[in-house]
């Protein structure tokens, strides 16, 4: 019966939106958190996603396809350096380093995860609904 | 006399080919935030004629050997990718408020379906009592 592959599909694209949740609010916690070193700092990270194609499948066009998290990158764009000679945290020149966190665009990934999830949580209502129906056929 | 093989005639069919469609858009909207993945789906219509001129017809090739390749597919439906309206800079194509269309007017058909079933067999059940 292929109709339960759809909760397995809808089921892990509810894990990645999650882990991209996740991730977000790793990232907005973090947006203030300084160091006195560029290496030390904490770098905004974002997941990758990918279609999960390579399943042990014998049929020759695959028609159900979910996602997977591939991993989760660091963004490479430069870190804020502030002058605050009095901060604790300050190195010898006086220099504090804040993350490469840009608010904005988290607040906006926040918003398309959770929409997208809602979105794959319709998708499992509707086929719980449908299969319900189709069990109690002819009664 | 028609036998009970076919009772349900093409809404069987039909029912098959509604929920492997419900497969595929269910993939489309998990994969809405995936680069390089291609939006796809079924014709429904051609599948279901092709699917039914298999199975009145008998006309497909029967498999002698166990090493014979199935003509065509008989359990799994030709899927197609979808002509993108507005493709993203990342090569995904899943536009998911259509999707989200498409898979709720499938659920609806799907339903649809189940209640022309659900008649057949309240007719053979009448008629199986006699009442």
């Amino acid at each position: 019966m292929s109709m339960f592959k759809v909760f397995d599909v809808a089921g892990s694209a509810l894990s990645a939106q999650s882990v991209r949740l996740n991730v977000t609010a790793s990232n907005m916690a973090n947006a203030n958190s300084v160091s006195s070193s560029e290496g030390e700092t904490y770098r905004a990270r974002q997941p990758v996603f990918a279609a999960m194609l390579d399943q042990a499948t014998s049929t020759t066009q695959q028609q159900s396809v979910g996602v997977q998290i591939k991993g989760v990158v660091e963004s490479q764009a430069p870190l804020q350096q502030q002058y605050s000679p009095d901060h604790p945290m300050a190195n010898e020149d006086g220099y504090i380093f804040l993350p490469n966190v840009n608010m904005v665009e988290e607040m906006a990934n926040m918003i398309s995860a959770s929409r997208s999830y809602q979105s794959n949580v319709e998708v499992i209502n509707t086929a719980k609904q449908l299969m319900m129906r189709t069990l109690s056929m002819g009664q | 006399m028609p036998s009970l093989d076919n009772a349900l005639g093409i809404h069987e069919l039909a029912l098959r080919l509604r929920s492997q469609r419900m497969e595929v858009l269910s993939s489309n909207l998990a994969n809405a935030d995936t680069p390089n993945y291609k939006a796809r789906d079924i014709d429904f219509q051609a599948q279901l004629q092709q699917a039914a001129g298999r199975s009145t017809d008998g006309t497909a090739l029967q498999r002698t050997h166990s090493g014979h390749l199935p003509s065509s597919d008989s359990s799994g439906a030709q899927t197609m990718y979808r002509n993108p309206m507005q493709p993203a800079i990342d090569g995904n194509t899943v536009d998911s408020h259509v999707e989200k269309g498409k898979f709720m007017e499938n659920a609806l058909q799907y339903q649809a379906t189940l209640q022309f079933i659900d008649g057949r067999i309240q007719t053979l059940r009448k008629a199986i009592r006699g009442d």
